[in-house]
């Protein structure tokens, strides 16, 4: 199967999964705007969202769907630098100098990969555990109800100082997503054949855009929970 | 103006193939900054030789940056400090008086190191032999008017063919992988009519063999293009990944 045998196949299927997970994260980032929306003008655009997906079969066909991605993602990106290490022989160079025009992201897509999905943990249980999971399970995880999205948001965000150090924790998390995305963005539109010595430059660009708009959407959101946090901390 | 350094080579010295490697650092004095790298490495050896001592392997044969056997790490560069040139080309003026010079063979599995700053590049020549040719014996020269090629292509293929197999893509990239070298050399051939026709094929039996001989896997770091003697671009990579998943795609 060239997907696994040919050092193209297998980028190929890193191209496609990591294109689908920023696909799912532009979504998700949109869905989470909703929150800051609801909060200044009253509405539930969030928990309609919310209430819409919840435990419905397509929603845990969605998140099952998902979860293979980022298996995946993460299954051949351990392979892939296995491999590499390997090619780079057992001697490494004494002086290693940086070269102009190569990211530093680009060098240490595994790392902040590690950093990505570590934060990922932590996220599913603050949220998908309390929500998706209690609502399949029936099981009782939080205070809160499993479809009350906003309530639970809102909860581990603006929580005093222990809502301060979350915000911090996501902000270190958004940080390395970009830095990830940085890169990823255009090497998967390089990996499958969509540049040339014009669309270099301009795939780059989009990268840069892309990471920047999905990492933004996040970064919104949380900055204005840590915003109206620290309000209520001084009032 | 070119002056006179004295430096120090701080080299790395391997009996042979299987034998344990290290640095060794030598003195040398009154280096003249308008000789080349090569003749700088060729003046320590006269004087090793006057020592008594082993001289430092090292391969070259052109020294005017066109058949890529010159092969070293200086300084955390392949081919040196410098961009766009080789070894050869590189002169002791970009270095100054009092420096410690590295000097390091090519490191990667698939380029084992022979003797001290050589090491086996045949490698290539296998990727070569898997599929870097016109299958049809194309006869004499045709009239240049017979096959109309459009000049953009002519010149991309020109640039892809600059590429002089000297392996320094290989040595600089992270993950030890050939893909530049292939993306050129399938591209040479891929972007002209008499080529294209096998297009598909050549590229999957070089990068077939790219993969078998040991090489990593491509991560688009382009550390190969910002330090290729031949200013090869990143763009023929993506090429070689339309023609490879499209082969595959049509097989």
């Amino acid at each position: 199967m060239w997907l696994k045998d040919s050092s193209i196949g297998r980028k190929l299927v890193m191209s496609i999964t990591g294109t689908f997970l920023v696909l799912f994260l532009l979504f998700h980032g949109s869905m989470n705007l909703c929150l800051v929306i609801d909060d200044i003008f009253g509405t539930s655009a969030y928990n309609w969202i919310c209430s819409m997906l919840g435990a419905n079969w397509y929603a845990v066909i969605g998140t099952l769907i998902l979860a293979l991605a980022v298996v995946v993602h993460f299954a051949y990106a351990i392979v892939l630098t296995v491999q590499n290490r390997r090619a780079r022989g057992n001697d490494r160079y004494a002086v290693e100098a940086r070269q102009e025009g190569v990211d530093w992201a680009s060098k240490n897509m595994l790392a902040l990969g590690i950093i990505v999905l570590g934060f990922l943990v932590l996220h599913l249980y603050n949220f998908w555990f309390k929500m998706q999971f209690a609502e399949l399970t029936g099981i009782e995880t939080s205070m809160f109800d499993p479809q009350d999205g906003s309530a639970i948001v809102k909860a581990l965000f603006t929580d005093g100082w222990c809502g301060i150090v979350y915000c911090l924790l996501y902000i270190v998390w958004l940080c390395a997503l970009w830095f990830h995305l940085s890169h990823g963005v255009w090497s998967a539109m390089q990996t499958m054949g969509l540049s040339n010595n014009k669309w270099l430059p301009r795939i780059k660009v989009i990268g840069t855009v892309v990471a920047t708009l999905t990492v933004g959407l996040f970064m919104v959101v949380i900055l204005y929970f840590l915003g109206v946090n620290i309000g209520q901390m001084c009032a | 103006m070119d002056q006179y350094i004295d430096i120090k080579v701080r080299v790395w010295r391997q009996a042979g193939p299987k034998a344990q490697g290290h640095f060794e650092t030598y003195e040398l004095k009154h280096v003249f900054q308008g000789a080349s790298f090569l003749e700088m490495i060729d003046i320590l050896n006269e004087q090793l030789i006057a020592e008594h001592k082993d001289p430092i392997a090292f391969d070259h044969d052109c020294r005017e940056g066109i058949c890529g056997m010159c092969s070293m790490y200086v300084n955390g560069h392949p081919h040196g400090p410098d961009s766009a040139i080789t070894t050869c080309q590189l002169h002791m003026r970009k270095f100054h008086d009092g420096e410690t010079i590295t000097v390091e063979p090519w490191r990667s599995r698939a380029f084992p190191v022979i003797k001290d700053l050589m090491v086996d590049r045949q490698a290539y020549d296998k990727i070569m032999q898997a599929g870097g040719f016109v299958s049809v014996n194309t006869g004499g020269v045709p009239d240049a008017n017979a096959i109309p090629i459009p000049k953009p292509i002519a010149d991309e293929a020109m640039d892809a063919a600059s590429c002089i197999g000297c392996g320094a893509c290989a040595a600089a990239c992270k993950n030890g992988s050939a893909m530049l070298f292939v993306a050129a050399k399938v591209s040479q051939l891929n972007l002209l009519p008499q080529g294209k026709a096998e297009k598909h094929q050549r590229a999957k039996a070089m990068l077939q063999k790219m993969d078998e001989l040991g090489f990593g896997n491509c991560t688009n770091t382009g550390a190969c293009a910002a330090e290729c003697p031949k200013q090869v671009s990143l763009t023929h990579i993506a090429r070689l990944n339309r023609d490879f998943i499209g082969a595959k795609f049509c097989d």
